[in-house]
């Protein structure tokens, strides 16, 4: 059953098209995040959702009510941003009443969910303490309290680890997961980080250019790219020109046998993309001969840069102690399964 | 040799700002013949004239302040948020004070609410009243609209008010309750130059026939030797006592709050 639906979506500034006919479904207590690169128009959806720009049409339905005339405030959504926006004036625990004093929640019962909203973001301690004497993690954190506390119907969350160092984002990141799986509360995350996007959601909107690539769950994303630049933007991989035949494809004149699995193409030129990890040094149900260009160290990860067929391409491989990285300008093989080719459409 | 300038230069700039401070306060202190007193000083406070305009300009300065906040904390904050491409405009108007002297801006009042007209607000002493408080916020206009609009880009005003409509608040609960305490010392230091303005003006009450303080300095000035020199110097303590208030209110707020 659909809780929030975003329907037919449209907004332009002045020429500039930035949401087309964007339509998405999600279900209650679902985690989605809608992912792309700057300017793709995900946080202008999710604005609209929160009620901060009109949409120029289409329509934003929460559990059956249709808000798209309402404004923000009556909205009933919880929103953290980037730039933590916490009020400066205000201590965490005021902070985090705030929302429960606007809507005149008697002092007692607000005392109570401001200090049960402290101790679920763990800073049970620090409701006395003014915005300037947090960290940043901290201060993201009690605005997702702040978000949390007059429970919200939907959570939207505006890049709110951007501004955050890598270590803090990602321990953070787990944390928001659990609350939100915690509480069941549906929650839209925007992101331009695929890492970010693939391990915290239940399902990916890849976006582009306004529109929706491709929405599906992080595995699907991520092993079965339907576009071009859905393969591109999410993870690295390794783009190959071919041919196909009818029956097959030609990489580098080597025959390729599609599994049925696999949509054949009818016949032409066409693109196929492979993720690094697909790969691996030694011959396979496919061949394909290769040069050692650069081996990159990145911890338990060996990334080489191999030349096959012209083609500069990445082969990840796990870094064994005793299996010590051919060495650069040496010819090998690489192999790898038809199954794990993919054949972008757009 | 750099440094012997600049010393010279300190000293020149402090000799001509406290040299005429210093010689109006010895001369306040001359009028007992022969030796230093606070006799003019006495003789002040003494007078129920200067009680009675000096409460009487503190209390417009009062509402004053009062108005112009009202006025300017929303003008400035809803110019920020939704009509940026205005602010140039806003600004070349709330400059406009600065350039049209006071006397043409009383004169276009007289001539405007006088008891013909159709709003005959000289026609009463508190329609008169109110007319020369219009008349303060727009001379004080160029100074509280340039502190708060200073206090306002201090602070991320746009994701402050959306974090706010989102937690259910309207206009008034996010100008009252969020931008005008995140503002209040940029507020603070345009109401202390409002009330310093109030304080000293002379010629809108004076034409508007008002028993402010401007007048009553005049008119002792017109009338007494000492006592103006006295006045002088207290209207000076004012002045200061208000710039002491600014940086007092300015150090104690970087205890309380600092950025979004």
């Amino acid at each position: 059953m659909t809780f929030l639906s975003i329907s037919h979506l449209e907004k332009s500034f002045g020429a500039n098209r930035v949401v087309k006919d964007f339509n998405l479904p999600i279900e209650k207590g679902e985690f989605v995040s809608l992912l792309g690169p700057s300017g793709c128009g995900k946080t202008t959806v999710l604005r609209i959702v929160a009620g901060f720009e009109s949409p120029s049409s289409g329509s934003v339905t929460i559990d059956g009510q249709d808000v798209t005339g309402l404004r923000p405030n009556d909205r009933n959504i919880g929103m953290v941003f980037q730039a933590y926006a916490l009020f400066p004036n205000l201590t965490v625990a005021q902070n985090v009443a705030f929302g429960l004093k606007v809507k005149g929640v008697a002092k007692a019962e607000a005392e109570a969910r401001v200090a049960e909203m402290l101790r679920l973001i763990g800073l049970p301690d620090l409701g006395g303490r003014y915005p300037y004497q947090l960290s940043g993690g901290q201060q993201q954190r009690v605005a997702l309290a702040r978000a949390l506390a007059v429970r919200p119907r939907v959570l939207l969350l505006d890049e709110p680890l951007s501004a955050l160092d890598a270590k803090i984002r990602v321990s953070l990141r787990s944390e928001i997961r659990e609350i939100q799986r915690e509480l069941g509360i549906t929650t839209v995350f925007v992101t331009h980080d695929q890492e970010e996007a693939l391990s915290m959601s239940d399902r990916v909107v890849v976006m582009n250019g306004g529109i929706a690539e491709q929405v599906g769950t992080p595995f699907e994303v991520y092993n079965r790219p339907t576009t071009r630049f859905v393969a591109t933007f999410v993870g690295t991989l390794n783009l190959f020109e071919a041919e196909a035949d009818g029956q097959g494809l030609r990489i580098a004149g080597v025959p390729v046998r599609l599994p049925e699995a696999v949509e054949a193409a009818r016949g032409g030129r066409l693109s196929v993309a492979l993720r690094p990890e697909s790969l691996h040094l030694g011959g396979g149900e496919v061949t394909l001969p290769a040069t050692v260009e650069a081996v990159e160290f990145l911890g338990s990860i060996l990334r080489l840069r191999l030349r096959v067929a012209g083609v500069l391409v990445a082969l990840d491989t796990f870094n064994r102690a005793d299996a010590p990285p051919p060495a650069l300008g040496r010819a090998v093989e690489v192999g790898f399964s038809a199954r794990d080719l993919v054949v972008l459409n757009g | 040799m750099n440094r012997v300038w600049s010393w010279l230069a300190l000293g020149v700039g402090l000799l001509y700002f406290f040299l005429p401070l210093l010689g109006t306060l010895e001369f306040s202190l001359r009028k007992r013949k022969g030796e230093y007193s606070l006799d003019a000083y006495t003789a002040v406070f003494a007078d129920p004239a200067f009680r009675a305009t000096l409460g009487y300009s503190v209390g417009m300065a009062l509402l004053t302040i009062v108005f112009g906040v009202l006025l300017v904390v929303p003008t400035a904050y809803w110019v920020r948020l939704k009509l940026p491409r205005l602010r140039p405009w806003v600004e070349f108007i709330t400059l406009l004070p600065l350039v049209i002297p006071a006397i043409v801006i009383v004169f276009g009042y007289i001539r405007l609410y006088n008891t013909s007209s159709f709003l005959p607000l000289t026609g009463s002493a508190s329609g008169t009243n109110l007319l020369l408080m219009f008349g303060y916020a727009t001379l004080a206009l160029p100074y509280m609209y340039r502190a708060v609009d200073t206090g306002l880009r201090t602070i991320d005003i746009g994701t402050l008010t959306e974090a706010a409509q989102s937690l259910g608040a309207g206009w008034v609960t996010i100008l009252g309750r969020i931008i005008l305490p995140n503002v209040l010392v940029a507020v603070l230091s345009g109401a202390f130059l409002t009330f310093a303005i109030v304080i000293g003006e002379f010629t809108l009450a004076a034409l508007l026939n008002r028993p402010a303080f401007g007048p009553y300095m005049q008119l002792l000035g017109a009338n007494k030797a000492y006592e103006p020199a006295a006045l002088a110097v207290i209207a000076f303590a004012i002045t200061w006592a208000c710039m002491g208030l600014i940086q007092l209110v300015t150090r104690f707020s970087n205890h309380t709050r600092v950025n979004a």
